[in-house]
């Protein structure tokens, strides 16, 4: 029985070895993916087009405007005490966001009275736009002592704290989800495409006239893949922890097993669409369809279950990914122990063992 | 299991839908025999290789493979036989030497018999100078060697082999076939199926298979005589393709068919040869030159047949048609 699963186990290596372009695929496709995606993905707000309107022209209207333009956030590129310019410009899209500040001002300033100021954006791109008007509120609330919060009662001073990732940067919001993005979509497609490729060129049909078992077939072919992308993955977290910045705070051991869950239920996910497809063709988008779009959408990744509909939040559920996350960002981000992600790495460990089994009894019944 | 029976089987049937694919087959073979499936594409032979070999449950019969039942025992089988599928069985991507090691393995062989095994198999295949080549960069017969070396590793009493010499040259099909030869003489038991009338010639047995069904089963030699009876000749003439017709409509000749630019007929007696060539000679085919022929093995399938195509269209009844 180990004779025989190594024997898939060793061939598969040897095979791989050869195929050049898979394996460079395989190893070298993560790294590729999060130079690509760390970078382009980033919600962080910078450069912000702005307008300003200063209808009051004093020197608090000034410091407001030098607090507005004091980081790399904001851009200013027009400066007046005509609000009806402002029309042009964000219809022109020069402007992104414009900071009015009406006459009366600095006199309510020095007076010690509540005063207001009109942050104008455009809500065209909703994120930024939300992105922007919480800058905005940190530099009011900073410049000003008080921020006055449209319909309410008195003045409201605001203090957020933010823990975990002071400076808000996404991408360490994002690398530990876009680790688990990768790691899923390439242990699905190549595992899949590892068992089709045997049905499509012939050798599959001399494989089941052999003794071998689906149990042994099963585990030959993933062993080879879960090494890669054990491997795959440890250059992922050290090069995101090199470039990045998002640092491994919790235990590396925590980190090593929660990853180990998730990528056999992904490779079992592979097995799996692979008992289903006959070709390669057929595999490969059946594998991109079902670790991809999930992974991406319904994980948490980039939008927050939370404010999904409820029917969407239920689908979750069956998504690995979203449980791979969760324990990801708590032993990166947070350094937090098992007592906070175990029921995550227990639905990790029930994924894989359903999908595994789902897999094993359908390689059976066509072995 | 009795000793001299390696495969039985008693109306295997397997179907696929409606599609009959294989029909109430029945035979046995011999140990150590070398036993022909015989037919064109699509008449059953792979079908009942693979149901023999426990890659696929039959629909109604059963077969015992070295007396193990292929229903419930399929594993046993498994262990004992060799099969070389129709599509190539080795991995292009690996050595000869590697593949050998794994398909050995596969097999459950390890260590020095491993070894020993594999050595045999390279040496059988000629291969001693390319273990370390790609299976790949091999030329179709050395290929075609070593799938059979690599379907024998674990010593079975039994190999199937299916078509295994498409796309081999003549020379290296013959030494494949002295391959065969050898280990029938060796005591291993060879279910081969081919489409070649040559190869056919070389089994001990023949089984001749044709829309699913058996329809002969027999040594080359007995089949043959099956024709034998109805004397068999050959016709030459001009413009051979044109006499068909008419020579088949003929008063005496059972059927006719064309071969190269030669009609071979068979016809009811011996005595009817002398008034043939006159009569062809008479609708404007001179020279005729009628001369009687040993049956070769193509007749006697083509004979067989056509006989049981008639026989299917007579029991259809005559409302039908002749549905070919």
């Amino acid at each position: 029985m180990i004779r025989r699963t190594l024997a898939i186990a060793v061939k598969e290596l040897r095979q791989l070895r050869r195929d050049v372009r898979t394996t460079l695929a395989l190893l070298g496709m993560p790294v590729v993916l999060l130079l690509l995606y760390g970078y382009a993905l980033s919600f962080d707000v910078r450069h912000i087009r702005l307008a300003v309107v200063d209808q009051d022209g004093g020197r608090a209207a000034r410091e407001l405007r030098e607090a507005f333009l004091a980081t790399d956030t904001f851009d200013l590129v027009s400066a007046g005490n005509d609000a009806r310019a402002l029309d042009a410009l964000f219809d022109s899209g020069r402007a992104q966001a414009a900071l009015v500040i009406p006459h009366g001002y600095g006199s309510d300033r020095v007076a010690g009275r509540a005063t207001t100021v009109q942050l104008v954006l455009d809500g065209s791109d909703a994120q930024t736009a939300t992105a922007v008007l919480g800058y905005a509120r940190q530099i009011v609330a900073s410049a000003a002592p008080v921020w006055r919060e449209p319909h309410s009662l008195g003045a409201i001073r605001p203090v957020a704290s933010v823990w975990y990732n002071p400076d808000l940067s996404s991408s360490r919001f994002l690398v530990p989800g876009l680790l688990g993005f990768i790691l899923m979509v390439t242990a699905v497609i190549a595992t899949a495409l590892a068992v089709v490729r045997e049905k499509e060129r012939g050798t599959m049909e001399s494989l089941r006239a052999t003794p071998l078992v689906a149990i042994e077939l099963l585990i030959g072919k993933t062993l080879p893949y879960l090494l890669i992308g054990s491997v795959a993955a440890a250059g992922a977290i050290a090069l995101a922890w090199g470039l990045f910045d998002v640092p491994v705070r919790g235990s590396l051991l925590a980190l090593a097993a929660v990853t180990l869950l998730f990528l056999a239920g992904g490779l079992g996910l592979g097995m799996l669409i692979s008992t289903m497809a006959e070709t390669q063709q057929v595999a490969f988008q059946a594998a991109l369809l079902i670790s991809m779009l999930p992974t991406l959408l319904l994980s948490g990744f980039i939008f927050p279950i939370s404010s999904m509909p409820r029917a969407l939040q239920l689908v979750t559920h069956v998504v690995p990914a979203r449980y791979y996350l969760v324990a990801l960002r708590g032993i990166v981000l947070k350094g937090t122990g098992p007592e906070a992600w175990g029921m995550e790495a227990v639905a990790l460990g029930i994924f894989a063992t359903v999908v595994l089994l789902v897999a094993t009894v359908r390689t059976v019944r066509s072995l | 299991m009795s000793a001299a029976v390696t495969v039985a089987a008693r109306g295997l049937t397997r179907r696929f839908g409606e599609f009959v694919a294989v029909d109430e087959v029945s035979f046995t073979v011999a140990a150590g025999e070398i036993f022909g499936f015989l037919g064109s594409n699509g008449a059953g032979k792979t079908t009942t290789i693979r149901m023999l070999c426990g890659l696929l449950a039959p629909t109604s019969g059963d077969a015992t493979v070295l007396g193990f039942d292929i229903a419930h025992h399929a594993d046993a089988i498994k262990r004992r036989i060799g099969y070389m599928s129709q599509r190539f069985s080795l991995y292009t991507d690996l050595t000869v030497a590697e593949n050998l090691r794994f398909w050995g393995s596969a097999y459950g062989l390890g260590g020095d018999r491993l070894a020993g095994r594999a050595a045999w198999a390279i040496e059988m295949a000629e291969l001693a100078d390319r273990r370390h080549t790609l299976v790949r960069e091999l030329p179709a017969g050395y290929r075609q060697r070593l799938a059979l070396g690599a379907a024998l590793l674990h010593e079975p009493p039994v190999v199937f082999l299916d078509e295994p010499t498409g796309g081999v040259d003549p020379e290296a099909r013959r030494h494949f076939w002295d391959l065969i030869d050898t280990l029938s003489g060796e005591g291993t038991t060879v279910f081969v199926t081919t489409h070649s009338m040559d190869e056919a010639e070389r089994c001990h047995r023949v089984a001749l298979m044709h829309a699913g069904r058996l329809l002969a089963l027999d040594t080359v030699p007995a089949l043959k005589a099956t024709l034998a009876a109805g004397t068999l000749v050959e016709i030459a003439c001009p413009r051979a393709a044109q006499a068909l017709p008419v020579v088949e409509g003929m008063a005496g000749v059972r059927e006719a068919a064309l071969f190269g630019d030669l009609l071979h007929a068979a016809l009811d007696a011996a005595s009817r040869r002398d008034g043939l060539a006159l009569e062809i000679a008479a609708c404007g085919f001179a020279p005729v030159e009628v001369r009687p022929i040993a049956p070769s093995l193509e007749d006697a399938f083509i004979h067989t047949i056509r006989g049981a195509e008639e026989q299917a269209s007579g029991v259809r009844g005559p409302g039908s048609g002749s549905g070919e």
